[in-house]
């Protein structure tokens, strides 16, 4: 259908998106690298030259190095576990028929709406607070001592905020495939003789393994770069220091662009492996 | 064995009534068509057999036993969906298995009747595909392996060729004929072609907004339909059926006459006409006949080649022994 013309001129009207796309993503890239291998402290004396792979050196040889890429990873991996195996639980039961089913759907889908700093805060504040929080309230009424959640449970505190900020979209995901799954294959495997648990191992969960698939590598690509709920809440202390954290804090509080810069190549790193892996154990989920 | 007995068998959903009370015997080894226009309740109708909708009154007896209340996997029975309804993330061989799988029956007893059944359906060498990769036909004989292999009471098919094309259904209708004569099981079909009604069954149910019109055997059925509603939807091309003062004539609100029973001539006959449409066909030609007093236009069946077009005048003349006669109410006069 297409001839050598129009290809051409499709080429031609495609360019100047691809164009700024390319800008878009190579500015900031090469200006990472570039600074990555500079001596450049603003307030010490601003770029002060040619650093060699020092800042390389000195950001993993940090104490705080290692830490963080687990905590990184611990909350990635904490969160997906979650929001997929609740995401899957709360899609069936969206599914099932029931009174109201359009406003509860809309209800759950509310928390995704909610900036994450004001969630984290709300979280902070009126949940986890242990004096004024909900929580505290609730140990209280049953006579336990309250818990201050962010401070001796911090990372589990904080894949808790993430985890109901995520369980929306998750949810919301799986509840379309669930609903794109054909219901006569669900009769064939009643009459066939699989109880409802068989039904969901045998036809379900196969059914949603596309959309679990899409879910994790989504997830994954804005989880690797959560900071407002660190931020917020604990301020990067209590072992809850991520890397996204850790450069920030080279950057800003340490005014040491050129570390930072150095933190954020190994960052890009750090994705494209936990990309890689993810490809390896799911991605073959997308074939077929 | 397997007998099937509906009795007073009532469906509805909230206040429409889809069934109204209903009773139907299906005897062992039967081939039992349900046939009827679509929203007619016959799929409906099996899916309350199966157990997949539960009643709203009545009785389901298989072999003799109450089976209302038991769930569709205890009712030994198969069925084979429209859709097929095969499990697409498994292999042709995992799909057959699945419900000796779900049964715990012993590994060596499964490959055997996979084997068996393979065999039987010419699977053999698609056995590590998917549904994805076969043919509408090669699904189609997936989901009817997967129903043999658990040696049901009686299978239930729920219009199991009409997603095939027109070439491959009529293979398709043999092989299910067959399959029938072979295994000597009770088959329950559903379907809205009369074609397919009357070539498979052993006896045929004609339904009509959840009421059974007429059961008997094809034959029986072209030859006394029991209502108007019958005796039109049997036989291709239908029954005409001519109102007003030919039917008087026969002391009948109605009469009907099939296009194989009227005699066609072009220089003397009964009612005179004009052709419409002429289909030729080579071995038969349809004339659809305008101008027959009562009814317009007429289908007429003549064997072979006749030469007639588009304008020409022709002359019937309805055979009077198979002529049908119908009273106000549309039931058959005797």
């Amino acid at each position: 259908m297409a001839t050598q013309h129009s290809r051409s001129a499709a080429r031609l009207m495609m360019a100047p998106a691809v164009f700024l796309l390319l800008v878009w993503m190579l500015v900031p890239l090469s200006m990472t690298l570039w600074f990555s291998f500079r001596k450049y402290l603003p307030l010490r004396g601003g770029d002060l030259g040619w650093a060699g792979f020092d800042n390389y050196v000195r950001f993993v040889t940090s104490s705080a190095f290692w830490p963080s890429v687990m905590t990184t990873l611990i909350i990635v991996g904490g969160v997906l576990i979650i929001t997929v195996v609740f995401g899957v639980l709360l899609a069936m039961l969206l599914d099932q028929p029931m009174w109201g089913q359009g406003v509860v759907r809309i209800l759950v889908i509310a928390p995704f709406f909610v900036m994450p700093t004001v969630s984290a805060l709300v979280w902070k504040n009126m949940f986890m607070d242990p004096t004024n929080g909900l929580f505290a309230h609730l140990w209280k009424f049953f006579g336990a001592e309250p818990v201050s959640w962010l401070s001796q449970a911090s990372l589990e505190s904080i894949i808790m905020i993430v985890s109901w900020q995520w369980l929306p979209f998750a949810t919301l995901i799986l509840l379309t495939a669930i609903q794109s799954l054909d219901s006569s294959q669900l009769e064939a495997a009643e009459i066939d003789g699989a109880k409802p648990v068989s039904r969901f191992y045998h036809i379900i969960l196969p059914h949603l393994g596309r959309a679990i698939t899409i879910v994790v590598l989504i997830q994954t690509i804005f989880l690797l770069s959560i900071f407002a709920e660190i931020f917020v809440t604990t301020g990067g202390a209590f072992g809850t220091k991520t890397l996204t954290y850790l450069i920030f804090q080279r950057v800003l509080e340490s005014q040491n662009i050129g570390l930072g810069s150095a933190g954020g190549v190994y960052a890009i790193i750090l994705a494209n492996i936990v990309a890689l892996f993810l490809m390896r154990i799911v991605g073959k989920n997308l074939d077929t | 064995m397997g007998r099937i007995q509906l009795k007073q068998v009532k469906k509805s959903f909230g206040d429409v009534t889809v069934i109204p009370p209903l009773d139907l015997e299906i005897n062992d080894g039967e081939f039992v068509v349900f046939v009827g226009p679509s929203g007619c309740g016959k799929s409906t109708l099996l899916r309350l057999i199966a157990g997949l909708e539960d009643m709203t009154d009545g009785k389901i007896e298989i072999d003799g036993q109450d089976a209302t209340s038991l769930p569709p996997a205890k009712r030994k029975l198969a069925m084979v969906f429209q859709s097929y309804a095969l499990y697409p993330h498994m292999t042709v061989r995992k799909n057959i298995a699945f419900p000796m799988r779900m049964a715990g029956m012993d590994q060596a007893e499964q490959d055997k009747r996979i084997a068996s059944a393979a065999k039987a359906l010419n699977l053999t060498d698609y056995l590590d595909r998917r549904p994805g990769q076969l043919s509408g036909g090669q699904r189609q004989r997936v989901a009817i392996g997967r129903a043999i292999v658990r040696e049901p009471e009686a299978f239930l098919f729920d219009e199991p060729l009409s997603n095939l094309d027109a070439a491959l259904r009529v293979g398709m209708r043999m092989e299910i004929s067959e399959l029938h004569k072979k295994l000597a099981t009770t088959m329950v079909y559903v379907t809205h072609d009369q074609v397919e009604a009357m070539t498979m069954a052993d006896k045929i149910v004609v339904l009509q907004a959840g009421v059974i019109e007429q059961v008997g055997s094809p034959l029986e059925l072209y030859r006394a339909p029991r209502n108007k509603f019958v005796a039109g939807f049997i036989g291709s091309p239908k029954m005409n059926l001519i109102e007003g003062a030919e039917a008087t004539k026969h002391n009948a609100q109605t009469i009907g006459i099939r296009p194989e029973h009227v005699e066609v001539s072009t220089t003397d006959g009964l009612w005179q006409g004009t052709v419409g449409v002429a289909e030729h066909l080579g071995s038969d030609t349809f004339i659809h006949v305008h101008g027959v007093p009562g009814c317009d236009p007429m289908t007429v069946r003549v064997g072979g080649e006749i030469p007639v077009t588009h304008g020409d005048t022709v002359f019937l003349t309805p055979n009077l022994q198979h002529l049908h006669r119908f009273d106000a109410e549309g039931l058959r006069l005797a």
